[in-house]
């Protein structure tokens, strides 16, 4: 099929006064938003390559959305799925030899691996950012770098304190605790009754590095300076590692070999009370009819907020590249731009179940946050976001760092007694040293 | 007759010709050529897929390549830097001890295991098909399987004892990191058995069964037997299978990155999970093939040693 600007125009708006006659969203931003700011070359086809969906509901309305977009334009897109970790490599192969995916959806830091071989997405992402409301700091900082962007953010995939309501009150706590120190005394409590709380000190890839992460920046700890140079020997990182060791003695034994399913596994067997956890906690219990009753006592909030004064976590983070080896980078700029449009990106983030947070502010009004009081605290995952190896520059140094497990093992060494909190601040500086040469 | 200026043209357009001719020919006749011609198809699938992978790991060891970027060459700082790294020596330890470990165990119970259905059982046939079933499922399964075994709160074996009143609490099979690195260990060797037992079982069964009763008849004792008789005969095939076995063991991955990650604290990090570690998730790909260069010596050492130890024609013969 021959696709022109006329079939194209005449596509998109016949698609958007569709969607706003059907649709919960405003008709005339959706009308506003229809013209085009990308015309697809003509006989455009496109391949992304996409992280393997946690959420059926998000995987179909992106297709929905993709789909959409193909009778609107004509553009062919083909969607290759690949397991979370091997995005990652793939990806980076296809950067490096110039063929391969059109587009990545990908993870943290992955654009900064390969800047120079994006398509810049400056014009994009100005445009997305001045029609939503803005990016989020955060988010924003994982696509720009020098004043370009380089990836279009797409979303956050929150993380939140998940606990039982009854049991938390059993221990004499009628309100969550806001603050590191009440959050200490409330996992004493809880052990006391025979009910802890346990956070992964194994190789979790998400929930070991989300729970290391925000020890260290809630006390204000940080691995390294905006200079890049490695600053994680310091009083404060002495302070969180003072601090995990308190907590990790309120802890149910064995969380030092947990990977990212066992605290899953222990909160929906009833074994802990209280641990950090993306929305799938909640879903994984509504699904089962025994697990009813964990469900309906399963209360969220955000992570306690340390000395810092702020809530500060980590969080996955995901952004959408275009190769530069992309013969038809408009057809791939007016896709992203397509699928940001409030009405699909609210139909994406509705069926996510409050898996994905929005990059761009206007979205934080999506009913999906509303809906559940349990979904509350993942809508302020964006806000509360930092980049992954605050407050250095974003690169292959941090990437290789959160790889290599460098805090997850600093905390664990020091937790566990197998060395020192200074031995193990001493070997993170060691081994930070090494990324950040 | 002198030979006409048709005739020395000729002869001048057939002497490449016949060098061709004569060139094929003797190759398609010499035992030797032909030999070479049959094997140059394994030589360019050996060069390809085995030569150059392996040089290529060798080079990217002295680079600085990452992923998705090509690197320059940086001489020995990779190695450098491994040589100051605790947490590659751990690896090293880690590896050394799990393959001595785990291989001694494999071979002393393969060996039990292959003596025993070497003998006439009831359903020995039966019993032979099922001793492999360890090594035919996928190691991921079985693995995932000991994920649960020694699951930090799941355990069934915590569960059985706890039941039987022995232990209170659940034991910490994966978060110590002793307990850590047995637990891999048993499973390894859970895994490992029937390779080692149906190799060695075919070993025996080329005995021939008239020395042992010469033997018997002689008043040798079933140890002496063992000793003198069967051990000497079987050295062969034990030194063989030891060397599979200690190769399978020393670059174990699977079971190691399904059960632990190489946690807790990197004790049961091994040199092939640490290398993966840093090359692709870390993106360090000249960091992690060094680290898998470092390997070949301790492989090296292990094939040397089985056939030039293991294989000494003293040993064979049953003298000390």
């Amino acid at each position: 099929m021959t696709i022109d600007r006329r079939k194209l125009l005449q596509g998109t708006a016949a698609l958007a006064a569709a969607g706003a006659l059907v649709g919960p969203f405003r008709a005339g931003r959706a009308l506003a938003q229809a013209a085009p700011m990308f015309t697809p070359e003509e006989g455009a086809s496109l391949r992304l390559l996409r992280w393997v969906p946690f959420v059926k509901g998000e995987e179909e309305a992106w297709n929905a959305n993709t789909a959409a977009f193909t009778e609107a334009t004509g553009v062919q897109v083909t969607i290759d799925q690949e397991s979370w970790e091997d995005v990652r490599p793939k990806a980076a192969v296809a950067a490096n030899v110039g063929s391969g995916p059109d587009m990545v959806m990908s993870w943290f830091d992955d654009p900064f691996q390969y800047p120079d071989k994006l398509v810049d997405v400056t014009d994009l992402c100005t445009h997305l950012g001045e029609a939503h409301g803005g990016w989020y700091d955060g988010l924003a900082a994982y696509g720009s770098q020098d004043g370009k962007w380089i990836a279009t953010p797409l979303c956050a995939i929150g993380n939140a304190i998940c606990y039982r309501d009854s049991h938390m009150k059993a221990a004499g706590f009628d309100e969550f605790p806001t603050d590191t120190a009440g959050f200490l005394k409330l996992c004493q409590a809880l052990k006391e009754k025979g009910t802890p709380a346990g956070f992964p000190h194994g190789k979790a890839v998400g929930d070991g590095n989300n729970y290391a992460h925000w020890l260290l920046w809630s006390h204000g700890g940080e691995a390294v300076n905006a200079e890049g140079q490695v600053t994680i020997n310091s009083p404060e990182t002495l302070a969180a590692i003072d601090y995990a060791k308190q907590l990790y003695a309120t802890f149910i034994p064995g969380t030092e070999s947990w990977l990212d399913i066992n605290n899953n596994r222990a909160f929906l067997a009833g074994e802990i009370s209280l641990t950090a956890n993306g929305v799938s906690l909640y879903y994984a219990a509504m699904k089962d009819e025994a697990m009813k009753p964990i469900a309906e006592d399963l209360r969220t909030t955000n992570l306690p907020i340390g000395p810092v004064g702020k809530s500060v976590e980590l969080h996955q983070t995901s952004t959408l590249s275009i190769f530069s080896h992309c013969k038809y980078p408009n057809a791939a700029k007016a896709y992203i731009e397509f699928m940001y449009r409030s009405e699909n990106m609210n139909k994406w983030l509705e069926a996510a179940s409050a898996y994905c947070c929005q990059a761009l502010k206007e979205f934080a009004a999506n009913p999906v946050w509303t809906s559940n009081p349990v979904h509350a605290p993942y809508a302020k995952a964006s806000e509360s976001l930092r980049v992954n190896g605050y407050a250095g520059p974003l690169g292959p140094a941090s990437a290789g760092a959160m790889a290599d497990y460098v805090l997850v093992d600093m905390f664990a060494e020091a937790v566990t007694g197998q060395r020192t909190p200074e031995e193990a601040i001493a070997n993170a500086e060691r081994r930070l040293q090494r990324y950040y040469r | 007759m002198m030979p006409g200026p048709d005739q020395a043209r000729n002869a001048r357009d057939a002497a490449p010709a016949r060098a061709r001719r004569g060139l094929w020919s003797r190759l398609s006749e010499s035992q030797n050529g032909l030999g070479f011609l049959f094997m140059l198809p394994a030589a360019i699938f050996l060069l390809f897929f085995l030569t150059y992978p392996l040089g290529l790991g060798v080079w990217l060891g002295f680079t600085d390549t990452r992923i998705g970027r090509e690197g320059v060459f940086i001489g020995l700082e990779n190695y450098l830097w491994l040589f100051d790294d605790p947490v590659f020596w751990l690896t090293v330890f880690n590896t050394v001890f799990y393959t001595t470990i785990a291989s001694v165990a494999k071979f002393g119970l393969g060996l039990w295991l292959a003596l025993i259905l070497n003998r006439h059982l009831p359903f020995k046939n039966f019993f032979r098909a099922i001793i492999l079933l360890p090594w035919v499922v996928p190691t991921v399964l079985s693995a995932m399987a000991f994920w649960w075994i020694f699951d930090s709160q799941f355990s069934i074996i915590s569960w059985s004892l706890m039941k039987m009143g022995l232990i209170d609490q659940p034991i910490n099979f994966l978060g110590d990191p002793w307990t850590a690195r047995w637990s891999v260990i048993a499973a390894n060797v859970w895994r490992g058995i029937p390779f080692v037992a149906i190799s060695l079982l075919a070993g025996l069964q080329t005995i021939p069964q008239s020395l042992n009763e010469a033997a018997a008849i002689d008043g040798a004792t079933p140890w002496q037997r063992f000793r003198k008789v069967t051990l000497p005969l079987l050295t062969p095939i034990i030194a063989v299978v030891m060397t599979f076995s200690v190769l399978f063991t020393f670059t174990d991955f699977q079971l190691i990155y399904v059960l632990t990650r190489g946690g807790p604290v990197n004790a049961t990090h091994l040199m092939a999970t640490l290398s993966f570690q840093r090359a692709i998730p870390g993106g360090q790909l000249g960091e992690g093939a060094a680290i898998a260069v470092a390997m070949i010596p301790f492989l090296l050492a292990a094939i040397l040693f089985s056939f030039f130890g293991l294989q000494r024609r003293k040993w064979q013969q049953g003298q000390d």
